[in-house]
């Protein structure tokens, strides 16, 4: 190794040149430029990079603007900032809209009820929620699968038992699980406020097939997902009136912390981060400042050796 | 004699001193700086965490 490195370098390594010498060498740019070499090596890196950057944003904006669907206007969520946590009141009344409406035809597996306890419920409401619906468990003694009260440690039990018979009840489309939907469409809770609210009459040339239904959200407009959300659709335990928009933004939040249960968390610790960071780069300007501080006062003098 | 002057004889001296006074001003350090920011965050979304409207459900 150490071969290998003396070999590289040469003998430049191992020359003595005090401790000053190479902070004085890096201060100067004239003394030592760049060889052709390599500033010809990075110019290409530099003109490769932006180049690959500016060609990916110029794919990107096309493809925003390629499609024929209409794009989600941007809502003012209440979580929606670098230190904003979600409204926990949102997210309890976003769960009895999906328990109430879209629990019917969308599984929410990756969700336990123990996930709700402090978030949106206390133990003894999610204990009760769980108890309200059964469970397939198994197998007992006798090697029989049987049913019983959910409880805390299960996960929301899906609407059907499996991928075919979701299709066969939905005139062949697939309700997605919704666990994971917020992250995973364009547009996030602004797409699914949009998309539960956006449902209309086909325009003229639209021609929609049985069971298909005109949403201008929706990537090629017919989605099979008939409109869910009407005023009065689901209740609310806290008394808030239950319009049509409310419910949407509701059940989209909740869908939010479905799929990032940790946001706030992360709005947390992004306070603390700025409180680190700003520490960190005192003492690291202080640091600068008191290495400097000798180099930027030296003064060098040249003493001719007079030669007797 | 400054105050700097008798911190560096008293504690910064000897190493035993000296890891007593890292451990312990790191582990008071870390406790005030979460506490301020838990408060912070609080503070930012008053009204909107569990702790705020959980008072309703129990
Ligand atoms: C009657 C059954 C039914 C109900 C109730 C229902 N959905 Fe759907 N949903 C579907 C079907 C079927 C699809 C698949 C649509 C398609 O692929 O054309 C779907 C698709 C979706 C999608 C995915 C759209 C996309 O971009 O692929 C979301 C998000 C969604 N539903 C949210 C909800 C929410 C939130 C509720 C509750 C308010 C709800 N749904 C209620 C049947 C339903």
């Amino acid at each position: 190794m150490a071969a290998a490195v003396g070999r590289i370098c040469g003998a430049r390594l191992f020359r003595n040149t005090g401790i000053v010498g190479p902070q004085v060498c890096q201060l100067s740019t004239s003394a030592q430029g760049w060889t052709r070499n390599r500033k010809l090596l990075l110019s290409t890196l530099g003109v490769v990079g932006g180049g690959v950057g500016a060609l990916l944003f110029a794919l990107e904006q096309s493809v925003q603007a390629s499609g024929s669907e209409a794009h989600p206007p941007h809502q003012p969520w209440s979580h929606d900032g670098w230190f904003k946590s979600l409204d926990h009141a949102s997210i309890r009344r976003g769960y009895e809209v999906y328990k109430q409406v879209c629990k019917a035809c969308h599984s929410l597996q990756y969700i336990a009820f123990r996930n709700l306890v402090n978030v949106s419920h206390t133990e003894e409401e999610a204990k009760a929620e769980a108890a309200e619906v059964m469970i397939k468990d198994g197998p007992d003694e006798e090697g029989n699968f049987f049913e019983r009260p959910g409880k805390l440690s299960d996960y929301f039990p899906s609407p059907y038992p499996n991928e075919n018979a979701a299709r066969a009840a939905n005139n062949g489309a697939y309700p997605p699980d919704l666990s994971l939907i917020c992250s995973g469409r364009k547009g996030g809770e602004d797409y699914i406020f949009a998309l539960l609210t956006g449902y209309m009459d086909p325009p003229a040339g639209v021609t929609l097939r049985e069971g298909q239904n005109y949403n201008p959200y929706f990537p090629g407009g017919a989605i099979s997902m008939a409109q869910s959300l009407f005023d009065e659709a689901a209740e609310y335990s806290d008394g808030t009136p239950p319009t049509a928009s409310q419910l949407a933004k509701d059940v989209a939040t909740f869908l939010r912390w479905c799929s990032e249960p940790e946001l706030d968390d992360r709005r947390l610790m992004m306070i603390k981060v700025i409180g680190m960071f700003s520490l960190l780069s005192a003492v690291v300007y202080y640091f600068k400042r008191h290495k400097w501080a000798t180099l930027k006062s030296r003064k060098l003098a040249y003493k001719p050796v007079s030669k007797k | 004699m400054s105050l700097w002057a008798t911190l560096n004889r008293t504690v910064f001296k000897r190493t035993s001193t000296f890891a007593l006074a890292v451990a312990s001003g790191t582990f008071f350090f870390e406790r005030t700086f979460d506490v301020a920011s838990q408060a912070i965050f609080e503070h930012i979304n008053k009204g909107k965490l569990w702790k705020d409207i959980k008072h309703k459900y129990e």
